[in-house]
């Protein structure tokens, strides 16, 4: 379980997150969304520790993260990052398996590339481009390169930054239907940011909209139509007008 | 504030910035040696920074100490006929080459080649995500980034610097015979017979501090690059000014602790 308390951080004059608070249960499939630039990056960063909250708690099942073992509390993570962040002086293989190369879960080199491959069809992309190196690839097959790697070692809790973005609507749909799959399958804890509203119907358990730095809207996907929010009916219904200003 | 207050006040902001500056390497610094030794170690990407870092650096190093070398018979020969001392130019271009030229040219050349680059490589993997990406899959940047280039850059700048000696000392050869009329034989053995080891040594201890000094320098603009690529732009900037300055600086000081009694 994942649980934001009070999650405040600023970058300088910029106050991003302004006390959020948040729970993610075990095996849940909670979905982000909010506005760009409202802070959904900075939230999931701030749980693996890449970024560092000025004040408040994260706790990973009830503990706060980090400390001795790092290593090991990281292991339990994946993360695919919003653009990617593919190794490109790696193949495309080498970046999918590259946390069964080293370290605690380290195998031969042709398991890992088996495994590599078998992920690589599991986003829908072809064994031929195992050995090309990510800038030979077009976005929308980066994003799904990062996704693989991001479940090559079959973490327990996964992030998913903006999974579909750039990726045409039969794509979308299949990656919809694998983060679902990896809930269900794998048991596994998953955090989603997303702008795109099929895909929130078709992954979220619950979902929780940012806005202003703290949470606006959280419930379960069912109740997400009739919640009376008008924040969150202005986001979900697309609206121009509406109390979210247009300039942001 | 009055006029010296404002006079004043930049001088002192950037004296702290410098400090504060000078702190953060020193932690960098730190942190990079303290993983040298620690396991796991990165054997594939240290052989292929000793590549990249060495034997890619050869051709410039190798046409900087070259034209240096022959310079430096010429004007030596043109020095040493003001009081008839042209024979000195074999001894004195041989230690002038390995003393200082040959560490102090191809460090700077090396700052300008290699810690440009390593700036770039590593501020473009920051800004891309690239680098919290390793720390997501559990291997720590410093160790998996900076250790193999500070290691493979502290080894192969002496080696380096061998060659890039040993070419300018030939480009002085060349000129010493070809056009200031010395015999070929006497040439080389003035050159060995006042060539002591220590010569040869002291500038190899130079060049190790100078890869070192690249690479870390290099390595802490790239990680601690600023966003888009304005940030990449100014890291790989400051990594080659800072490089280039210490190199300089260092060289000052190792000099002076080598050979004043
Ligand atoms: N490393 C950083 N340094 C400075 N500002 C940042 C950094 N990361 C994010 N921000 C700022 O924080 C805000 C939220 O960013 P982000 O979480 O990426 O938004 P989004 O909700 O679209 O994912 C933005 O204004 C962004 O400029
Ligand atoms: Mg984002």
């Amino acid at each position: 379980m994942i649980e934001f308390q009070d999650v405040h951080k600023s970058f300088g004059a910029n106050h991003v997150l302004q006390g959020v608070n948040l729970k993610v249960a075990k095996g849940e499939s909670m979905v982000i969304i909010g506005g760009s630039g409202t802070g959904k990056s900075v939230l999931i960063k701030t749980v693996l520790g890449l970024l560092i909250p000025e004040s408040g708690t994260i706790l990973v099942d009830g503990k706060v993260g980090g400390g001795a073992d790092r290593d090991a509390f990281l292991a339990r993570f994946g993360m695919l990052f919003q653009g990617g962040a593919l190794f490109d002086s790696l193949s495309v293989w080498q970046n999918v398996a590259f946390r069964l190369m080293r370290g605690a879960l380290k195998k031969p080199k042709e398991e890992a590339r088996a495994i590599a491959i078998e992920k690589l069809r599991r986003v829908g992309l072809k064994e031929e481009i195992a050995d090309h190196f990510p800038g030979e690839l077009s976005g929308g097959m980066q994003k799904r390169v990062g996704l693989a790697r991001a479940i090559a070692a079959e973490p327990e809790i996964i992030f998913f930054d903006e999974p579909t973005t750039g990726l045409d609507p039969i794509m979308s749909g299949v990656i919809n239907e694998l983060i679902r799959e990896i809930v269900v399958e794998m048991g596994a804890t998953a955090m989603t940011i997303t702008h795109d509203m099929s895909s929130v119907r078709a992954i979220a358990d619950k979902v929780a909209m940012l806005h202003d730095g703290r949470v606006q809207w959280t419930g379960p996907v069912g109740e997400m139509d009739s919640s009376g929010d008008p924040y969150l009916d202005q986001f979900i219904n697309a609206r121009a007008h509406g109390p979210i200003e247009a300039v942001r | 504030m009055n006029p010296a207050q404002q006079l004043l006040a930049p001088i002192g902001r950037s004296t702290l910035g410098l400090l504060a500056s000078i702190g953060r390497v020193a932690m960098f610094v730190a942190q990079t040696l303290s993983h040298i030794f620690r396991p796991p170690f990165y054997l594939k990407e240290l052989l292929q920074q000793l590549l990249s870092i060495g034997y890619f650096s050869l051709p410039v190093v190798g046409l900087t100490t070259l034209f240096t070398g022959g310079a430096l018979a010429l004007q030596i020969y043109a020095g040493g006929a003001r009081f008839n001392a042209e024979s000195v130019v074999p001894s004195i271009v041989a230690i002038g080459m390995v003393r200082e030229l040959g560490p102090v040219l191809a460090g700077l050349m090396v700052a300008g080649r290699v810690a440009a680059s390593i700036a770039a490589e590593l501020g473009t993997m920051k800004v891309t995500e690239q680098i919290d990406a390793l720390v997501t899959l559990s291997t720590n940047p410093i160790k998996y980034l900076t250790v193999p280039r500070v290691v493979a850059a502290t080894l192969v700048m002496p080696i380096l610097v061998a060659v890039g000696d040993s070419i300018g000392i030939f480009g002085g050869y060349l000129v010493g015979t070809t056009s200031l009329g010395f015999n070929s034989a006497a040439y080389i053995s003035n050159t060995v017979d006042f060539l002591q080891s220590w010569d040869v040594v002291s500038g190899l201890i130079k060049a190790s501090a100078f890869g070192f000094i690249v690479a870390v320098m290099g390595c802490y603009h790239g990680i601690n690059s600023g966003r888009g690529a304005q940030g990449v732009g100014k890291a790989t900037t400051n990594a080659v000014v800072s490089a280039s300055v210490l190199i300089l600086a260092v060289n000052f000081v190792l000099t002076q602790l080598f050979f004043t009694q």
